[in-house]
């Protein structure tokens, strides 16, 4: 039992990373119609920005801990949006009235050139950092010795996550964005019609979920205490797994089917074995896509001529 | 970073408001690269990460990305007034058309000479064979993406099934090659059926996700099965291709012994390099011909518009399973031949990278394009092979690549997909009725 619930609050910390990750990918796909196959990276660019903004910091001899975490939130949320604006700029705007395959294969094409651009600009190597909260709290010791401990790192990345979808749920649902953003997500033309900026509201959308792809990537870096060129890969395809789960396009789906997600692949590791958790996780995006296209929230979608 | 191409008939940008989006650009350039190039990190001898900064480096890259913008404006400028049409004068158009109807024969007779030309140097043959094979990795996934317009990204998975079939067939019961190559073929269609199967009903994008979840489920399978695999040691002591059961080597039954001539490790390289050709050419001839028949068509009918596939009656069923099953198996001859080259195997051999560069070398090709997809692999592979020092910055200009092939020939550098079918008196339409993919 005392297993069970450790099991449950680790599954629900990286549930919530995969969650902010997942959010990118179903608002993009939500309005633009497109799996941003690149997110993934973004959420990679995302910890390297934080690595290298908390190493210079920590350099100029600043101490306090919270001070430095918040300039490090601010930073590499402020460049990974911009490098989310960007990218759509670049490779997905010129091709919104393109042939079927072509954003995707841009996507794809996106997706290399963050990967490899990271390893020739950071180098192939695991990059750590030391343990920068540390701490936490005893729950529950039981009479074998097994304790349950909620460390800080933990509570702070479940916070984090609560009160940035708090925030996000307010912006989709009460500000002049979030309309422009349903508009445009039910109908481009019409929306631009009635005076939505819609190339403003895509790249906006972009904007939004690099930057909680940032945040993601600030919590990964803290709670595994590295980074990697290579960690969007792996980390991207759970998190669009989470945003299929919870029903493509369905904000708080993709919550949820990244908690899901984070809780199967942790009681898998805990219970099964550890070799095929990623079997786990992927072979749960063939089934859900076989049985459940829509996913846990999302509506069905209708075929269009 | 680059003004919006959405209107192409922009009157032309002064001086003053040029130099203000270059310096824009330039800008957001700055910004993007100041921390990922200006500041390198790297873990230290003791696990503590240390940082150096690169301002250099970053300077230039701002600077060029200031020029950049420069010149891709005036381009862009230069290319709207004059017409994207009408930038190819007549005369280098049938020039163009000239090279490329001989390009073919021409480039197919050299590589049957190469290794005439090149018996004594070692290192263009190794580098022949591995050329041929990315053709042909990339005629077979050719099959599923240019012709069937099916996004492919585990395409590795076959190549893994191949190689894995013939190495622990032949490791395990001795089964000589030619043997092995067409159960290796046919294993790794049965798996692209059983892929195809529950992908079916999927739309692209998804397609394409979960393919790569596939390729991704064998490559952890095989890592993780270490009873049959041999897990991340591989599988070692493959056997070498025999010719037709005369083995290639120095023995007194060899082939060199029983024709008489003098021994040399060169023949068993030369060897490969036909057979592998061969293979190829199967490929190709096998893509040629399917394109005539039915279901050939139906691929590519289906590539175009699946709705429209349907309401004609074609099954899109069988279409899909076909196109996969096809391009799977030449995925496995490749895999085969890829083991009995090497003479060992190891999952690391078939790891996302290695679909992901197949499928640029399609997409780069032209998908659909049988010579594209040649030239391609011949300029990312070769090309790259013979500037080893920029092995790290392959997939980095690969993906580029991708990009701007996307956003200015979508059809590949030399794609054409010119319909097989046609009615024989051509009609003027205009390219917006003929445009596809709304919505």
């Amino acid at each position: 039992m005392d297993y069970f619930a450790q099991q449950l609050i680790n599954g629900l910390v990286l549930g919530s990373i995969y969650g902010l990750i997942a959010i990118g990918y179903t608002m993009v796909y939500g309005i633009v119609g497109m799996i941003n196959f690149a997110h993934g990276d973004v959420f990679m660019i995302g910890g390297f920005i934080a690595l290298i903004t908390f190493l210079l910091l920590i350099s100029t001899g600043l101490t306090a801990i919270p001070v430095i975490l918040l300039i490090v939130l601010l930073v590499s949320m402020a460049i990974t949006a911009l490098y989310g604006w960007t990218i759509e700029r670049i490779a997905y705007r010129p091709l919104r009235h393109s042939f079927r395959l072509a954003p995707m294969l841009s996507a794809i094409g996106m997706s290399f050139v963050l990967t490899n651009y990271s390893q020739v600009a950071q180098g192939a190597r695991v990059k750590p950092i030391p343990p920068v909260i540390t701490g936490g709290y005893t729950l529950h010791e039981s009479a074998d010795g097994f304790v349950i401990q909620l460390s800080n790192i933990q509570i702070i990345v479940v916070i984090t996550t609560i009160v940035l979808l708090a925030i996000f749920t307010w912006l989709v649902s009460r500000t002049r964005l979030g309309r422009d953003m349903r508009a445009c997500e039910q109908d481009q033309t019409m929306a631009a019609l009635l005076g939505v900026d819609v190339d403003r509201t895509i790249s906006m959308t972009f904007v939004i979920g690099a930057a909680l792809a940032a945040v993601a990537g600030l919590m990964y870096l803290l709670y595994y205490g590295l980074v990697d060129f290579f960690m969007g890969f792996v980390a991207g395809i759970k998190a669009f797994t989470a945003a299929v789960l919870g029903g493509i396009g369905s904000l708080p789906g993709a919550m949820l089917g990244g908690l899901a997600i984070g809780l199967i692949e942790t009681f898998w590791s805990a219970y099964f074995s550890v070799e095929y958790k990623d079997v786990a996780a992927f072979s749960i995006l063939i089934v859900v896509l076989i049985f459940m296209p829509t996913g846990l929230l999302g509506r069905p979608e209708v075929e269009k001529v | 970073m680059k003004a919006p191409s959405t209107h192409p008939a922009k009157p032309a940008t002064s001086i003053p408001a040029l130099l203000k989006t270059a310096f824009v650009n330039a800008l957001i350039a700055l910004v993007l690269f100041s921390l990922m190039i200006g500041i390198r990190t790297e873990a230290g001898s003791s696990g503590q990460l240390t940082y150096w900064t690169r301002f250099g480096d970053l300077a230039s890259i701002v600077a060029a990305v200031f020029g950049g913008s420069i010149v891709i404006e005036l381009l862009r400028q230069w290319i709207g007034r004059t017409g994207a049409e009408k930038l190819v004068p007549p005369a280098v158009q049938s020039g163009i058309s000239f090279i490329g109807r001989y390009l073919a024969p021409a480039l197919l007779i050299f590589t049957l000479l190469v290794p005439v030309i090149f018996y004594n140097q070692r290192y263009i043959l190794d580098l022949a064979i591995l050329v041929l094979t990315y053709v042909m990795l990339g005629w077979g996934l050719n099959v599923v993406v240019g012709l069937a317009g099916l996004l492919d990204l585990g395409y590795v998975a076959f190549y893994a099934v191949g190689a894995y079939s013939y190495g622990l067939l032949a490791t395990n019961f001795g089964w000589s090659f030619w043997i092995c190559l067409p159960l290796a073929g046919i294993l790794a269609a049965f798996w692209g059926v059983l892929l195809g199967f529950p992908v079916l009903r999927l739309r692209g994008d998804y397609l394409a996700i979960v393919t790569l979840a596939f390729g991704e489920i064998i490559r952890l399978v095989i890592i993780n099965w270490q009873d049959l695999t041999g897990g991340p040691n591989g599988v070692s002591g493959i056997p070498r291709p025999s010719f037709f059961g005369i083995p290639l080597d120095n023995s007194d039954d060899g082939l060199a012994a029983r024709l008489g001539i003098e021994y040399s490790p060169t023949h068993r390289i030369v060897f490969l390099f036909y057979l592998i050709l061969a293979l190829a050419l199967l490929t190709n001839w096998a893509t040629i011909r399917l394109r005539r028949l039915p279901i050939g068509r139906a691929w590519e009918a289906l590539r175009e518009d699946e709705v429209a596939c349907r309401a004609l009656g074609i099954n899109t069923t069988t279409t899909k399973l076909t196109a996969f099953a096809t391009g799977a198996m030449f995925g496995g001859f490749a895999g085969a031949f890829f083991a009995t080259r090497q003479g060992f195997i190891s999952p690391e051999s078939f790891t996302f990278q290695e679909s992901a560069l197949v499928l640029a070398i399609v997409v780069l090709g032209g998908m659909g394009s049988q010579l594209g997809v040649a030239l391609s692999a011949l300029a990312m592979i070769g090309g790259f092979e013979l500037f080893r020092s920029l092995e790290n910055y392959r997939m980095l200009v690969f993906g580029m690549a991708m990009v701007l092939i996307m956003i200015w020939r979508p059809r590949g550098l030399i794609g054409h997909r010119a319909p097989t079918v046609y009615l024989t008196k051509a009609k003027a339409i205009s390219s917006d009725l003929v445009k596809e993919g709304h919505g």
